[in-house]
């Protein structure tokens, strides 16, 4: 039976700490037992202490994290920890560097939570301090907490914060508490186990996926085989003549086809037939796409940054070095589909997914559904991985939800499914850019001039997100890493040509940074070859002005064993970039794979990201970085034919598996400085330092992504 | 209708419609450990046990496995099986999560033939589960490290 009482434990009790489950609804079962200051801490009579998390874990570790640095202040024992997601509402738990939309994303989980979660457990740690001051009518100031303990040694009195929680409850939250001295942390900067990783060890970790509700359909969506195209007409009588199909009926995405179960609907999709109406589709393909771009990267574009006159500087070099690079659309392919579960009832909507934008989400329901956004519940679900693409501005499968649920009508619940075709053939793809980088030397080799100018769609553009990301016709997102660039050159233009394509696009995993990075820091790289300088030294004598930098770029290579001699078939590259306030270098070294691509055996990274709130997980986002980064460089691309995507699925949208992946070693600076973006910083300098690395070893520049263009065209160097 | 032996019980489940072993255990049956990411056997998010072997669900139609003893990752036992577990927390191997039942099905199936695998021999047993967060490294060393303690 449907109970709306009814709560989902996501997790099995035991070990450190656990994600607890993701409540039916977001109304308060009851009144809360316990103490509960704010909206980010719980803390029951039985002990435990729920730390609600506002960002959603996708496997970054947000989850941890978060709960990491409120457990510090509260000085709570980790293994009464216990994590759930926050209900969508944007007044409490909106993301203050995203502009305050319920939003994980940009890297900023850590970066947003840093005070705010501090601040939670300190204010909670008061009122347990005050409550047994009372209780025992002793002074507040002579009471300790450690791992879950009050006690006051003088009298030897001690209590849990379970005991105390009710007593605290009544006592109002100080308006001003005292944070730790950093030197005191027991957990941050420490290795707390992740709270997530017995629940995704035994099978009982609850994605959107696996999610169900009595009587729930599941429906697939025939989408058009361009995008752009709409539906003209479709004929369903074979898709009802499937067992087990109970709707098909049209949506603004194409034909939903909804069934009893998965496979009932792609029985029915299978069997069903649509014409579409491709008049205002995208029939170019990326061949066209590339040409087009090359042209325009011929001629100036809107300023995204000027110094000097990198003009007149190029024109007075002793010597110029040109190179244009082509980086392909990408589609983000997280391991989890995209999928959302709706359910319209009398009094409101639930919609449960592992999506990065739940108030955003909320919107687009409500809007969609005819109903109150606040009427709009959205239970946030773990997401089996993301990488930018469950952060949509217009909450893209959310949406397709509630025009399906709207369609059929009734109260059943839907969970739309995509399945992996949809994935790779939808949208939603890094965009396709074209760079032209320009570089002068004078006569005694210093890089006097450097223009650089990119070619590609806007991601911001046409969004909500517009008015905050685009200044001056600059999209911030597609010059990122190349407007800031930090190298001590006196003369720098940056250009940029925004194109309007009917592809739909969307951030990946590094946004902006995964192409500048590659341009900027391969070109750089060949400047430096071409005066005879060493790339790591020349980097050094352009940063001088940039600590950060510097001091991840000495450490990756000062471990790396930079400048020593490697066995034959070996070479190493470097590459070093700034993203979301976080400075990740890399060495890495490359052989050469029986096909004439590179292998990459090893990388040495260093990451200067503040306060490393879990060190392991810091580590496993630059490794996951370096793997994500590596997967696409080497074999990703999604290429369009007369606008027909040509890639289908993981055979032809080729992972990373795991003989590809090299050993990874990663250092951290040490740092005090507040917390900075994990998540995306791991993934720019992966392909520019293998492309580094390859030049080393075969003198071959590649500058159209990924790799696996050189073996397909059959070109080999030696 | 068709019956299975799934994680030791005898089950009775609907099989008609070539439909796969992987949409009988997620919706017929409710063990969702297993996963769908592909449905075509080239991501291996699927990965169960049929006698004792490594085999992707979503490509294995439920009707050929009548007398067949099929394990989830909800009803895997034994030394190896808690030994790759608890190698995996320990190391904090998962990220997302999502292809991580797969993971530790096939290193299971590994572990219990080859007890102490070199890393080709890891190669060839996991190049079919694809893991897009990239914890490879970690896989690696938990297979490695799990070899170690069933050697001890």
């Amino acid at each position: 039976m449907f109970t709306r009482r009814r709560f989902l434990e996501t997790t099995a009790l035991a070990g450190a700490a656990l994600v607890v489950g993701v409540r039916f609804d977001s109304r308060p079962a009851a009144a809360v037992e316990g103490l509960a200051p704010d909206a980010f801490v719980r803390i029951a009579p039985d002990n435990t202490v729920t730390i609600i998390s506002k960002h959603i874990e996708l496997g970054q570790g947000s989850y941890s994290g978060v709960a990491t640095i409120l457990a510090e202040e509260l000085d709570a024992d980790w293994s009464q920890i216990r994590v759930e997601s926050a209900p969508s509402d944007a007044a409490r738990y909106g993301n203050r560097l995203l502009g305050g939309a319920q939003v994980t994303g940009g890297s900023t989980a850590m970066a947003d939570s840093w005070n705010q979660m501090r601040r939670a457990g300190a204010t909670a740690r008061a009122m347990l301090v005050e409550a047994a001051a009372r209780e025992w009518s002793v002074p507040a100031s002579e009471i300790t907490v450690d791992r879950g303990v009050v006690s006051h040694a003088p009298s030897g009195r001690r209590a849990t914060f379970g005991e105390l929680a009710s007593k605290a409850a009544a006592i109002a939250p100080p308006a001003q508490v005292t944070l730790k001295d950093p030197k005191d942390f027991k957990l941050v900067g420490k290795q707390p186990p992740r709270v997530d990783s017995r629940a995704k060890t035994d099978g009982s970790a609850q994605y959107t996926m696996d999610f169900a509700v009595p009587g729930m359909l599941t429906a697939l969506i025939a989408r058009p085989p361009r995008f752009g195209a709409t539906v003209k007409s479709f004929d369903a009588t074979a898709a009802r003549r499937v067992k087990g199909v109970t709707h098909v009926v049209p949506v603004p995405a194409g034909v939903a086809v909804v069934a009893e179960s998965f496979w009932a609907a792609r029985k029915g999709r299978e069997a069903l037939r649509v014409a579409w109406d491709e008049s205002r589709a995208e029939k170019r393909g990326t061949d066209e796409l590339y040409a087009a771009y090359r042209v325009l990267a011929g001629r100036p574009g809107t300023r995204a940054r000027r110094e000097g006159d990198a003009d007149g500087a190029l024109r007075g070099a002793a010597r110029v070095l040109e190179a244009v690079y082509e980086f392909p659309y990408l589609a983000h392919a997280p391991m989890e589909p995209l999928d959302a579960v709706i359910r319209v009832g009398a009094d409101g909507c639930d919609l449960w997914a592992g999506s990065q934008a739940p108030t955003i989400d909320q919107q687009v329901v409500a809007q969609i559904v005819g109903v109150p956004a606040n009427t709009v519940r959205v239970h946030t679900l773990l997401g089996g991985g993301s990488f930018g693409r469950r952060a949509t501005p217009n909450g893209d499968v959310a949406g397709e939800a509630a025009s399906i649920a709207k369609a059929i009508g009734g109260d059943r619940a839907v969970k739309l499914v995509w399945t992996r075709e949809d994935d790779i053939q939808g949208g939603r793809y890094r965009p396709l850019y074209v760079h032209r980088l320009r570089g002068g030397l004078d006569a005694a080799g210093n890089i006097v001039g450097w223009e650089h100018r990119i070619v590609g769609q806007s991601i911001a553009s046409g969004t909500p997100f517009e008015s905050a990301m685009v200044k001056d016709g600059v999209d911030r997102t597609s010059v990122e890493g190349a407007a800031n660039l930090p190298y001590a050159i006196a003369n720098i233009a940056v250009d940029l040509h925004t194109t309007r394509i009917g592809v739909p696009v969307l951030w990946w995993r590094s946004v902006g940074s995964t192409h500048t990075a590659y341009s900027t820091e391969t070109f750089l790289d060949e400047l430096a070859h071409a005066v005879g300088r060493d790339p790591v030294d020349l980097r050094r004598a352009l940063l001088a002005k940039h600590p950060r930098h510097l001091a991840a770029l000495n450490l990756a290579a000062d471990r790396a064993g930079w400048g020593q001699t490697l066995p034959s078939g070996r070479a190493r590259g470097v590459a070093v970039h700034e993203s979301f306030n976080s400075v990740v270098a890399q060495v890495v070294e490359v052989s050469r794979r029986p096909d004439g691509l590179p292998k990459v055996e090893r990388v040495v990274c260093a990451v200067d990201c503040g306060t490393a709130i879990n060190p392991d997980v810091v580590r496993a986002q630059m490794e996951g970085g370096i793997g994500y980064g590596l997967a696409a460089a080497l074999w990703n691309e999604v290429t369009l034919v007369r606008g027909r995507v040509q890639q289908r699925n993981f055979d032809t949208y080729r992972p990373l598996r795991i003989g590809e992946m090299p050993a990874v070693e990663v250092h951290i600076v040490p740092s005090g400085a507040a917390p900075t973006g994990v998540g995306e910083p791991g993934v720019p300098p992966i392909a520019p330092a293998v492309a580094n690395a390859f030049f080393q070893l075969t003198g071959q520049r590649v500058r159209r992504l990924p790799f696996a263009r050189l073996a397909a065209a059959g070109t080999r160097t030696s | 209708m068709a019956n299975l032996r799934i994680n030791g019980a005898a089950r009775t489940v609907a099989a008609d419609d070539d439909i796969p072993l992987l949409w009988v255990l997620r919706e017929q049956l409710e063990m969702t450990g297993t996963k769908y990411g592909c449905g075509i056997a080239q991501c291996g998010a699927c990965t169960v046990h049929i006698d004792g072997r490594a085999a992707r669900a979503c490509v294995t139609p439920a009707a050929v496995l009548q007398g067949r003893e099929v394990v989830t990752i909800e009803g895997v036992s034994g030394d190896v099986a808690r030994a790759v577990q608890e190698t995996w927390r320990r190391l904090d191997v998962a990220q997302c999560g999502y292809c991580q039942s797969g993971q530790i099905m096939s290193a299971i199936a590994l572990l219990s033939e080859i007890r102490r695998p070199s890393d080709a021999d890891i190669d060839a047993a996991m190049t079919g589960n694809v893991c897009r967060c990239a914890t490879y490294v970690r896989i690696r060393a938990a297979i490695h490290e799990a070899a170690t303690t069933l050697g001890a």
